[in-house]
């Protein structure tokens, strides 16, 4: 089977493209990129009737989006998500790969979960998968889990997230011990002495919600900690969720030094500040608190100017059971595969990244950081590829979610632009054009 | 005017108008409480739930009282210590108490935001009697009132909160209460007990005791809980009376006249010595006896039907 994607404006930073183009599809495979021409789509079609054209004109055509920071709560908390319905969000939402966090239970530390994982992912197939191992065993923080099993079985990164190591120690080692198996060390950087029993921001609003308060050192020297770390140790260190001004500055800093130090934000820290708490709306309740607007400007910029690689969701479903509580009793996190995207293309919208940098750090970035063969669009490589209308409005429906939990804060918003077709080694996985 | 609100949630969404409105009806029920049959028919067939989740034998019991003397029935629930911490009984309860029609929920909750919570969820008038560290609007609403009993006014004075401001919901709500009617708070306390950005809503902050009763016309203590010894907050006792606690040196720096109050259980010799607290001017006392009025005067207005305590 034949497929041509036609007159759609291919945007592939890998190879710096971006022009109206044809890609064409066999076997699961990109054949050929040509340039975007109205005859020689009609011609192919005209002489192949086997084959099938897919008119992209007006919108995106883009490297399948990676989303290298989600949690698919299978196995263990399947009523929040399983990985059939991760997946299914994550096809919905443009992206053809996702990396899930060790949080579930059993806790994915050993070759077994990591094997179930990924024998879970196939029988769906509606997204790849790239399970990430826990740091530590069981993430007690304790002592550190089989790296070694872990990349054999298929983990492309280690991270203890959700349980930041406070271990200064332990964290050494897993830096060191994993350049042996090129593993990344992603850190979910919080200090919980410092956070103590805070449950947003510390600032003018946890004052006046009478709720205790995180203030923005709990993450910076964390932060902080770990470059020191990953400078001294060689290791490659991913800061996971960067939400504060401080913490953009430390990585900028770093990077220019040379320290081997990439990093991520989430939609919602460039999209939401504290303000979405106040009326206790636990849904913007999350590790890291959302932040002020002077940390969402420096989270933009640090975009911008390429501190921070990487947009992922940090997708974290959880029930009304979890989240139908008192503030201080609900839990963190929120949904985001289905609106990562539709988030992120406000950043073009606002000038804050052009359309080739955005692709950048929803695609080739995360392939280049986790080394997979992904984030490309040339002849050869796998049709792992996504369409986007950038102009569509949207009004975000979360009863429309393919996720099973519906806990995001973004309920109701309108915004332009969304995937209208997701594709996985060449066959259709989500389409709505 | 009338008095149109379903819930008493925070002081923060009053009106100063409100906040005169239910002053004014307090002043009138305080006078039933002088009585010598002290209970008019006022409530006669409404139901009244108290919604506990906190220890608290002063407010209930204030609220018990203000409920009896105006003829209600009151029903209490106290959940257990175990479906608190599961916490979604709170959804639970709220449809619960919902099914029962009762007119007024007066629920105390150690989360800060539950009484909004329920107010969403339920048709009937919730009262907050105290939620988290967030805000005590009735406590506040008794210490306006006694502030105005003997000062006559609201406006322009200067009221000194000192204390574990952080964690406290009674100084939210009166630095709330006090500034909107016009008056202007300084808080103080140890540096750890001074909530960030505290200022954002209108108080003062001073370190010392003497600088913040200096020309005060009220100086209210907060009671300190000595659990937060182990969130290192302060040393020791010792050390928060020395440095902390109100003295005869800080009381007259004040204004000569200057009330002194405490919203209760007092420390004694801890944040304010014996002779203080028992001395001629504490209003503690009158602070709990208005106590009464106030929460008379808030189930009055908002179930009573119809606006003057008299009309009864
Ligand atoms: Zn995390
Ligand atoms: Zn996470």
């Amino acid at each position: 089977m034949r497929l041509t994607i036609r007159g759609g404006r291919v945007i592939d930073p890998a190879s710096n493209t971006d022009a109206v183009k044809d890609v064409v599809v066999e076997d699961g495979k990109i054949v050929e990129l040509t340039p975007g021409l109205e005859g020689r789509g009609q011609k192919s079609k005209i002489q192949n009737p086997k084959s099938k054209i897919i008119d992209a004109s007006g919108k995106w055509v883009v490297p399948g989006l990676i989303d290298m920071h989600t949690h698919l709560r299978e196995p263990g908390h399947e009523y929040k998500e399983t990985i059939k319905t991760g997946t299914l969000a994550a096809a919905a939402g443009g992206f053809t790969t996702i990396c899930c966090m060790p949080n579930t239970d059993p806790v994915n530390d050993n070759r077994s979960i990591t094997d179930y994982i990924l024998k879970m992912a196939k029988e769906a197939s509606y997204a790849r998968v790239y399970p990430v191992g826990a740091i530590s065993k069981g993430l007690k923080g304790e002592s550190l889990a089989e790296f070694g099993e872990l990349k054999e079985a298929g983990a492309i990164a280690v991270s203890d997230d959700g349980h930041p190591v406070m271990n200064s120690q332990l964290m050494r080692r897993a830096l060191e011990y994993a350049k042996r198996f090129g593993l990344l060390v992603i850190s979910h950087c919080e200090d919980l002495y410092l956070a103590g029993k805070g449950v947003m921001n510390e600032g003018v609003i946890a004052t006046r919600l009478g709720l205790r308060g995180i203030p923005n050192a709990v993450e910076a020297g964390m932060v902080a900690r770990d470059i020191l770390l990953a400078e001294f140790t060689g290791g490659r260190l991913h800061v996971a969720h960067v939400s504060t001004e401080d913490s953009v500055r430390y990585i900028r800093e770093a990077k220019k030094r040379g320290v081997p130090v990439t990093a991520e934000t989430a939609p919602h820290y460039f999209s939401l500040t504290e303000e979405a708490v106040l009326d206790y709306d636990t849904n913007a309740k999350m590790s890291p608190p959302l932040r002020t607007k002077k940390d969402v400007a420096a989270i933009c910029e640090g975009l911008r100017d390429g501190t921070i690689d990487v947009i992922a969701s940090d997708h974290a479903p959880h029930s009304s059971l979890e989240k139908e509580l008192e503030f201080d009793a609900a839990a963190n996190g929120i949904v985001g595969l289905e609106t990562s995207l539709s988030l992120s293309l406000k950043l073009v919208k606002d000038g804050i990244l052009d359309p080739m940098s955005l692709v950048a750090k929803m695609s080739t970035n995360p392939a280049h950081i986790l080394g997979i063969p992904a984030g490309v669009l040339k002849p050869g490589v796998s049709a792992d590829l996504t369409i986007i209308d950038p102009e569509i409005p949207r009004t975000i429906d979360i009863h429309s979610f393919k996720s099973k939990s519906c806990n995001s804060p973004f309920d109701g918003w309108n915004l332009q632009g969304k995937s209208v077709l997701t594709m996985v080694e060449g066959s259709i996985v989500f389409e709505e054009m | 005017m009338d008095f149109v609100r379903k819930d008493i949630l925070s002081v923060e969404e009053l009106t100063g108008e409100e906040i005169e409105l239910i002053l004014d009806t307090a002043d009138s029920m305080k006078e039933i409480s002088h009585r010598d049959i002290k209970k008019v028919p006022t409530l006669r067939g409404k139901t009244i739930v108290y919604f506990f989740h906190e220890p608290s034998t002063r407010t209930k019991a204030s609220f018990e009282i203000a409920a009896k003397r105006l003829s209600a029935d009151t029903v209490s629930i106290s959940a257990s210590t175990s479906s608190i911490v599961k916490g979604e009984t709170l959804i639970d309860t709220s449809k619960n108490l919902e099914a029962m029609n009762p007119d007024v929920i007066v629920i105390r909750h150690q989360a800060s935001g539950a009484p909004h919570m329920i107010a969403k969820r339920v048709r009937a008038s919730v009262i907050n009697a105290g939620d988290g560290m967030h805000a005590h609007p009735t406590q506040a609403l008794l210490d306006m009132m006694t502030v105005r009993e003997k000062k006559g006014t609201l406006s322009g004075l200067r009221i000194a909160i000192v204390g574990d401001i952080a964690h406290s919901r009674v100084a939210r709500s009166n630095i709330i209460g006090f500034t909107k009617m016009g008056s202007s708070v300084v808080v103080s306390g140890p540096p750890t007990m001074i909530p960030t950005g505290i200022e954002s809503m209108g108080a003062k902050v001073v370190y010392s005791i003497e600088d913040a009763a200096r020309e005060a016309d009220v100086i209210m203590m907060l009671r300190i809980q000595k659990e937060r010894l182990g969130d290192f907050l302060f040393p020791s006792d010792r050390e928060y009376a020395n440095f902390f606690g109100l003295t005869h040196e800080a009381v007259s720096k004040a204004r000569k006249d200057a009330l002194i109050m405490h919203p209760g259980p007092i420390n004694r010799g801890v944040e304010i010595p014996p002779e203080i607290a028992d001395g001629p001017q504490s209003v503690i006392l009158d602070q709990v006896e208005n106590g009464v009025a106030v929460r008379m005067a808030l189930l009055y207005l908002l179930i009573g039907g119809s606006r003057h305590a008299s009309d009864n």
